[in-house]
């Protein structure tokens, strides 16, 4: 029991832990904006690392998340700009192709029993590929809508500001929260991540599951190439390189096995939240190179597959006792 | 007998002159099954004799070639398991196929959770998972994920998860239980045995595949036998003692014949090995055995008896835990294959598909193969002394095939063991072991094989032989060693070498 959300334990105290150092370090450190900034700063990325979750849990990986973050972007800013459409139509156009684009990946590895690794790696190529031919410029965003949404939010005591695109953001964590651990499709995707053969063996549809896992991580991924945009003003085709592999960074950090089949949405959201208390703590002090940030996470990184595996060790070794 | 009794109720599922072939394996012919709601019926036989072909065919795995299967008086056939499933046909295999990673109620009702407004109840998965568990007696936090508890526990609940009612589906009629005790101890053994009455009480028709006699005596009320793909006999378990149960099983076909040639006369010669007190964990217990040089020994006794570990240990795949071994008069320790090899212990195991064979290389490269690693990688066999190592088996293995480049995943059974046959002659090893080295093969190839085994004696070759026939072992060995649940129980030679005998002694005190 304990053994399954130990690394969740883990993430929380160090997420504790950086808050409590930066809070004794720094004044103003300790305050609502701090905490409101850190959710406005890492929407783009906590909504990525949301469908990574389930792509790791069901044993998977999507490379492409970066590359569909900026193609979405681009097209948001050509739709807008050259072609003068509504930014709600144009999300309207941008977020089902994304998810037709994820289903077709899904396909692949599903009906030609494919690593995941290579189809989405030839996915990012592809995302990447497309929006730079579209423009190699990046596009500036001018228009009413994205004014209107900046100056909406929810003020909150203490500096503290809640925008539109935070609001989303935790309004996706909900949804995703209930999707993996409250409804079938969610219990499916753990089976597959536990063994995708006994899964079939007990009924668990594995190709619409897979399909649908991936088609989601793509449309939650164009999700976040809009509310980048809302960030950047501006769709730009090199935007977002390497999201992918800090998306994954977090689900790992969040105490997700990498194998698959065990993990939380909560503990992704606690790995965002202490990658970006890290970001933070480098900022505040101002003397360190922002590097340091990407050093702590590689540390981090290692700690944690190391504790996976030494818990998947213990779990093999409980399992097969008796065998 | 049994028709005395059932005359006037309907079978609740009834197979009927099921045939089922596999590229050159008949692997059911005519077989025939009769399930009544409310009996347990052991399904019995030794391996190959086409069981799980039979089990495969009835829930949907497989599709059959010809025949005919009733479900409640109605003509049926699956396309999958599910349909299988829906129908009210529940199998639980004998390797738990469940999630470790979910939690226990999770995996009873995967795909049929309970809900409330329209997200999983969790609250209520919860209970009716312990309402369900606590009919067997399992009384275990079934929130905690299935890798926390035992492999019998996985096993109960696996069995419940078969026996749980599903969204859309007829409730369970047949439940098929594949060596369901295989990994239990006494205890559990006793569990599963009064979870299995309480589920003939209400009715469901339990299917149980065993090799354990015991078990089946415990809880059957009748009892199927098959061998070799055929339908043996279908008896009361009440009126069939266990003589005449594995009479059944290995076939009592006595040919009066008897091929005893050179190697039967038994002249004492030394042994090229000997084993005392020989242990290896509780696959092979205390174990005393003299393989005589230039002689074939025979090795009986059921499945899972410790034919094939006794095998395994000599060839070093397995380390003995106790006892001594000595191999041409020297005491010898073997931890590993090339240990045994460099003696000249040579193994062709029970298995060609998965241990033996390499099916996309050629017939030269297979029967190369083992020579090549008893010399060493470095010092590579020329493709000429290949080629002539190759052509000069086939030839006198009369190996059917038109050159020796031919892939040995294209032949037939029967030249596929030819091929490894030779690949352990070509080391030319002084101790041949055999693992059942006729089984799947066809009669012609049979023959030939129990033809070499006596000539190999005759040059001089010591060979210890598994088989599951009786009267084939009668054929060539000059004594027969018989085991029982791990242990030797007879050793017989001269005039004890029959079939009656070896079966008395496989069958023990129950005679």
């Amino acid at each position: 029991m304990s053994r399954t959300y130990l690394p969740l334990w883990i993430t929380f105290a160090l997420v504790l832990l950086m808050f409590a150092a930066g809070a004794s370090q720094f004044d103003g450190f300790a305050s609502l904006r701090v905490v409101t900034n850190l959710i406005s700063d890492n929407a783009f990325l906590l909504v990525t690392a949301l469908g990574m979750t389930l792509v790791i849990l069901s044993g998977g990986i999507d490379l492409s998340v970066g590359s569909v973050i900026a193609l979405s972007g681009v097209a948001a800013a050509l739709l807008i700009g050259p072609y003068q459409w509504h930014p709600l139509l144009a999300f309207a156009l941008i977020l089902p192709c994304a998810a037709l684009f994820g289903a077709g990946m899904g396909a692949l590895i599903q009906y030609y029993q494919l690593q995941p690794f290579i189809v989405t790696l030839a996915g990012m190529f592809l995302a990447r590929g497309v929006a730079t031919l579209w423009s190699e410029e990046s596009i500036a965003i001018e228009h009413p809508f994205y004014d209107a949404v900046a100056e909406f939010g929810l003020e909150l005591p203490d500096g503290g500001w809640l925008g539109a695109t935070s609001l989303l953001t935790i309004a996706l964590v909900l949804l995703m929260l209930v999707l993996t651990h409250y409804s079938r499709f969610g219990s499916y995707i753990y089976a597959l991540g536990g063994n995708s053969q006994s899964a079939q063996l007990m009924g668990v549809p594995v190709a619409r599951t897979t399909i649908l896992l991936y088609a989601t991580s793509s449309m939650l991924a164009a999700m976040a190439g809009i509310i980048f945009s809302f960030y950047t003003y501006s769709g730009y085709a090199l935007a977002a390189v390497g999201v992918e592999l800090d998306a994954i960074a977090a689900v790992v950090i969040g105490g997700t096995l990498l194998t698959g089949g065990s993990g939380f949405i909560i503990g992704t959201v606690l790995g965002v939240v202490l990658m970006g208390l890290i970001q933070t703590y480098i900022n505040f002090d101002g003397s360190l190179s922002s590097w340091w940030s990407k050093i702590v996470i590689g540390g981090l990184l290692f700690f944690f597959i190391a504790l996976q595996k030494l818990l998947s060790r213990s779990w093999q070794q409980k399992a097969g006792g008796k065998a | 007998m049994s028709e005395q009794i059932h005359n006037t109720a309907r079978p609740v599922l009834q197979l009927r002159q099921i045939n089922k072939n596999f590229p050159g394996v008949k692997a059911l012919q005519q077989a025939e099954l009769r399930l009544y709601a409310g009996e347990v019926h052991a399904l019995l036989g030794e391996n190959g004799a086409g069981k799980s072909t039979l089990v495969k065919v009835m829930t949907g795995v497989l599709q059959k070639d010809s025949g005919e299967m009733l479900l409640d008086g109605t003509a049926q056939s699956f396309a999958t398991p599910k349909d299988a499933q829906h129908a009210g046909i529940s199998t639980v295999y004998q390797e738990v196929n469940l999630l470790p990673n979910l939690s226990v109620a999770h995996n009873l009702f995967l795909g049929s959770e309970p809900k409330r407004f329209g997200l999983i109840d969790k609250k209520a998965m919860a209970h009716q998972a312990r309402q369900l568990l606590s009919s067997f007696g399992l009384d275990i936090n079934v929130t905690a994920p299935l890798s926390d508890y035992s492999v019998a526990v996985q096993q109960l609940v696996a069995i419940a998860r078969g026996i749980a009612p599903k969204r859309g589906a007829a409730c369970t009629k047949v439940l098929v239980l594949d060596e369901p005790t295989a990994s239990l101890d006494a205890d559990e053994v006793h569990t599963l045995f009064q979870v299995l009455r309480q589920l003939k009480q209400q009715g469901v028709a339990i299917v149980f595949i065993t090799h354990f006699l015991d078990q089946v005596y415990q809880i059957s009320d009748r009892i199927t036998v098959m061998r070799n793909g055929c339908f043996v006999g279908e008896y009361q378990t009440a009126h069939l003692n266990k003589a005449e149960l594995i009479a059944a099983m290995l076939g009592k076909e006595l040919s009066q014949q008897r091929h005893h040639t050179a190697c039967l006369a038994v002249e004492q010669s030394e042994a090229i090995l000997s084993a005392r007190q020989l242990s290896s964990g509780q696959s092979v217990q205390q174990l005393d055995l003299e393989l005589p040089q230039g002689q074939a020994v025979g090795l009986a006794g059921l499945l899972g008896s410790g034919r094939t570990e006794i095998c395994r240990l000599l060839f070093g795949l397995d380390q003995a835990d106790g006892g001594s071994l000595s191999f041409a008069g020297k005491e010898v320790k073997l931890s590993t294959p090339a240990q045994a090899i460099a003696l000249g212990i040579a193994l062709c195991p029970e298995d060609r598909k998965t241990e033996g064979m390499i099916a996309p290389l050629s017939i030269r490269e297979n029967i190369s193969l083992a020579l090549q690693a008893k010399q060493g990688w470095w010092r590579l066999i020329s493709k000429k002394k290949q080629q002539q190592l190759a052509d000069f088996y086939i030839e006198k293995l009369q190996i059917a095939t038109p050159d020796s480049d031919k892939a040995i995943g294209q032949l037939s059974g029967g030249n596929q063991q030819k091929v490894i046959l030779a690949r352990w002659l070509a080391v030319e090893p002084k101790l041949l072991l055999l693992d059942e080295p006729t089984r799947g093969i066809d009669i012609g190839a049979h023959a030939e094989i129990l033809q070499l085994i006596r000539q190999l004696c005759q040059q001089g070759m010591s060979l210890l032989v598994t088989s599951s026939e009786l009267e084939e072992l009668t054929a060539f060995a000059s004594k027969i060693v018989v085991m029982r649940d791990r242990r030797k129980v007879a050793e017989l030679a001269g005039g004890d070498l029959n079939p009656d005998r070896i079966m008395a002694a496989i069958a023990g005190a129950s005679v």
